[in-house]
């Protein structure tokens, strides 16, 4: 028997302007019609015609951007909203991390806090009781238990939340992102804590943001998107899915803001002129030389030629450069540099480096710089290109003028990923992940 | 609906422990605590007996020529009234105070109404012995008719918890009515026999005033707890017997508004 079973349900805000809460307020008074003129102008449908089934015992995951309607969709689960259509059944008892510690009162101490939340959560005084040790010592407050809550800190008073609500012992865990809040020590224990639910085969509701944390523990994942379940299957592709879409989007606002800020680069065909692209970038970006050589364009694709600026490592990255020789010569070297967004430079190199001889160059041409993987860590970065003499007189220098993205899945930290291994004896054994 | 009310004596433990709260949180951090509940009342009584009793001297055979008399009769209205209109002003408040509870778990909207009547209803107790003490030292002492106070007070704690429901739920969606709250318990307050007399000359000879006091259920609330405890008769029977009908009619009206208006709560708090 499924745990929770959604049928098409939708949820649809009403959004009320304050002319309008006062129109209500005046026709409720004049003609008295107070359900009626409630009717709301302006809709904002959150959850729009969603089915899902989740089985006992299941961990199920729920991922999508900010205002998907994730968080709608798990308030409607816990009842705490009600459907505006479709057909919602829940079977077992619910226990929602959704705030933590939303019931707290400031004014009176942990203990008290204890004992009143447990009961708004469901629980009864002699289990509260019983429960009461375990609870105080998985939030670490032996010592604070008997000062007020208002004297907590906000870790503090996020642990007590979590230990009050996980010691429940529902059938099934609603969590709502709200371990971003807690410290490094205490997350791994929550985690710890929900892996123990799922070993006892507790259903799992889980909304985050963290995505390794998703596609690890979770056994299905749906994606939500403007309300809708964009799609729902196995953690792995969906979360690829999802970062794909994420990384489209991210793709067409570096397409705007380029767009913003690239006349400076194409319209700009007189010698020895500096050209300072528009705003922020201005003390970053610069571009210099006579261009004798000149980089008329570049682009960023991956190793399958498609035009990017969000890049996942495996699909690596080809900075392609239009150049165009006003006069033919042979004293000419390209070069790339990559910066990270504090200024550190994370590789650079160019053909002289690299022991190319130059030959000739003429007219336009083509030069491709591929990197087969793009082995650097999550962030933003910069890119330099450049033609130049040997001795390091500039034909046309680009600096940071070219902004790509790297986002993956794993959270190494540092300037650039080493290809390595881990290799372990056979007395320590670890648990391989499922990557 | 009537399910809904059954669910409500279901969460009776939560209830309890919602007040408990309320009254630990309210006094904690000032000296004398509990104490307040004392005082609040007395201090109340002593502006007015000094402005009413002193100042302006009002000759009224049905309470008595002494001032004494005259604050003893003003405790009498002024303790069950501070309950009922502390009552309405926090429910007018309640939802938006703990809209937390409401918007972020799964908590039933209707204890709080009930949980503020309650507490509320609580420091009235802590006050009504002070009350008997002082009509029993100053005043012609107790009658047997006092034992009827229960019947009284279950009168006004339902009409409170009706008009409390019907605020709470209302004040949601048009946040104007904590404004006009405050000015229409003046008001009412005045409307209501506690600074005079029900049995006064005025008001008894001036027909139309006498019929407009008689169509406010406080009225018949107050004029009652003048009969068990300061007149030492029985009260009106009928008159209140009527008042509890109008009261549970109100509760009714209240707790339905506020089922109607429930699933829009969390949304609008």
């Amino acid at each position: 028997m499924p745990a929770i079973e959604l049928v098409d349900v939708s949820r649809v805000y009403q959004k009320y302007s304050a002319k309008h809460r006062f129109q209500t307020f005046k026709s409720a008074m004049v003609r008295g019609d107070l359900f009626r003129s409630l009717r709301p102008e302006e809709l904002v449908t959150a959850v729009d015609g969603v089915s899902l089934t989740v089985e006992k015992g299941e961990t199920f995951g729920v991922i999508g951007e900010n205002g998907s309607g994730k968080s709608t969709l798990l308030k409607l689960v816990a009842g705490i909203t009600k459907p505006t259509s479709g057909r919602l059944k829940v079977t077992g008892k619910i226990s929602a991390l959704i705030e933590l510690g939303a019931g707290f009162h400031p004014e009176i101490t942990g203990r008290e806090n204890v004992f009143i939340n447990g009961i708004m959560l469901g629980l009864t005084k002699k289990e509260i009781t019983r429960k009461f040790d375990e609870i105080i010592a998985f939030a670490e407050l032996e010592d604070f238990i008997d000062a007020p809550v208002k004297t907590y800190s906000s870790g503090m008073y996020m642990r007590l939340g979590f230990s009050i609500a996980i010691n429940v012992n529902p059938e099934i865990l609603l969590v709502d992102e709200v371990l971003a809040v807690g410290d490094a020590a205490f997350v791994p224990r929550c985690l710890d804590r929900i892996d123990d639910f799922r070993r006892r085969k507790k259903t799992i509701l889980f909304v985050s943001h963290d995505l390794t944390t998703v596609s690890k523990i979770c056994d299905r994942v749906a994606w939500m998107k403007t309300g809708k379940i964009q799609m729902l299957g196995e953690p792995k592709r969906v979360v690829d899915a999802y970062l794909q879409d994420v990384g489209a989007k991210q793709e067409e606002e570096f397409q705007e803001r380029r767009k913003a800020s690239a006349p400076a680069l194409e319209a700009a065909p007189g010698p020895a002129q500096e050209t300072i692209p528009a705003s922020e970038e201005e003390t970053r970006a610069k571009r210099w030389g006579k261009r004798e050589i000149e980089i008329r364009k570049v682009t960023l694709r991956n190793v399958r030629g498609e035009e990017k600026h969000v890049f996942h490592p495996e699909e690596g990255m080809v900075v392609e450069m239009d150049v165009a020789a006003r006069e033919a010569t042979k004293d000419f070297v390209f070069g790339i540099g990559i910066f990270n967004s504090l200024g550190v430079h994370c590789y650079g190199t160019n053909t002289n480096l690299e022991e190319f001889e130059p030959v000739a160059i003429s007219g336009e041409g083509k030069v491709s710089f591929r990197i087969e993987r793009l082995n650097l860590v999550n962030g933003t970065y910069y890119l330099d290109v450049a033609a130049h003499k040997r001795d390091g007189y500039p034909y046309d220098y680009h600096r940071n003028l070219y902004t790509f993205y790297v986002s993956s899945l794993l959270r190494d930290e540092g300037i650039a990923r080493l290809t390595h291994r881990w290799e372990f004896s056979p007395t320590i054994r670890f648990k391989t992940p499922e990557t | 609906m009537f399910k809904n009310l059954k669910e409500l004596f279901k969460y009776r433990v939560l209830i309890q422990n919602l007040v408990s709260r309320e009254l630990k949180a309210r006094y904690r951090g000032t000296v004398l605590g509990f104490l307040w509940s004392f005082f609040n009342p007395l201090l109340l009584m002593i502006v007015y007996t000094i402005v009413f009793g002193f100042i302006l001297k009002p000759r009224d055979p049905s309470i008595g020529d002494s001032p004494w008399s005259y604050a003893l009769f003003l405790f009498c209205g002024i303790l069950p009234w501070v309950w009922f209109s502390s009552s309405s002003i926090e429910s007018a408040n309640v939802l938006m105070i703990h809209g937390n509870l409401i918007k972020k778990i799964l908590f039933p909207a209707e204890i709080l109404p009930v949980v503020t009547v309650t507490s509320n209803f609580i420091h009235f107790s802590f006050g009504l012995p002070i009350l008997l003490l002082f009509l029993v030292i100053f005043g012609k002492g107790l009658t047997v008719y006092a034992l009827l106070l229960p019947v009284v007070v279950l009168v006004q704690f339902v009409f409170s918890l009706g008009f409390s429901f019907l605020l709470a739920a209302l004040t949601v969606h048009f946040r104007d009515i904590k404004d006009i709250l405050g000015n229409l318990l003046t008001f009412w307050f005045f409307s209501t026999p506690i600074v005079y007399s029900f049995q006064s000359d005025p008001i008894q000879k001036a027909p139309a005033i006498k019929t407009l006091l008689s169509l406010n259920p406080m009225t018949h609330v107050i004029e009652a707890y003048h009969y068990c405890l300061f007149y030492g008769r029985l009260f009106h029977w009928k008159r209140l017997g009527l008042t509890l009908l109008v009261s549970l009619a109100l509760f009714v009206i209240g707790y339905a508004i506020f089922d109607r208006l429930r699933d829009s709560f969390p949304e609008e708090v």
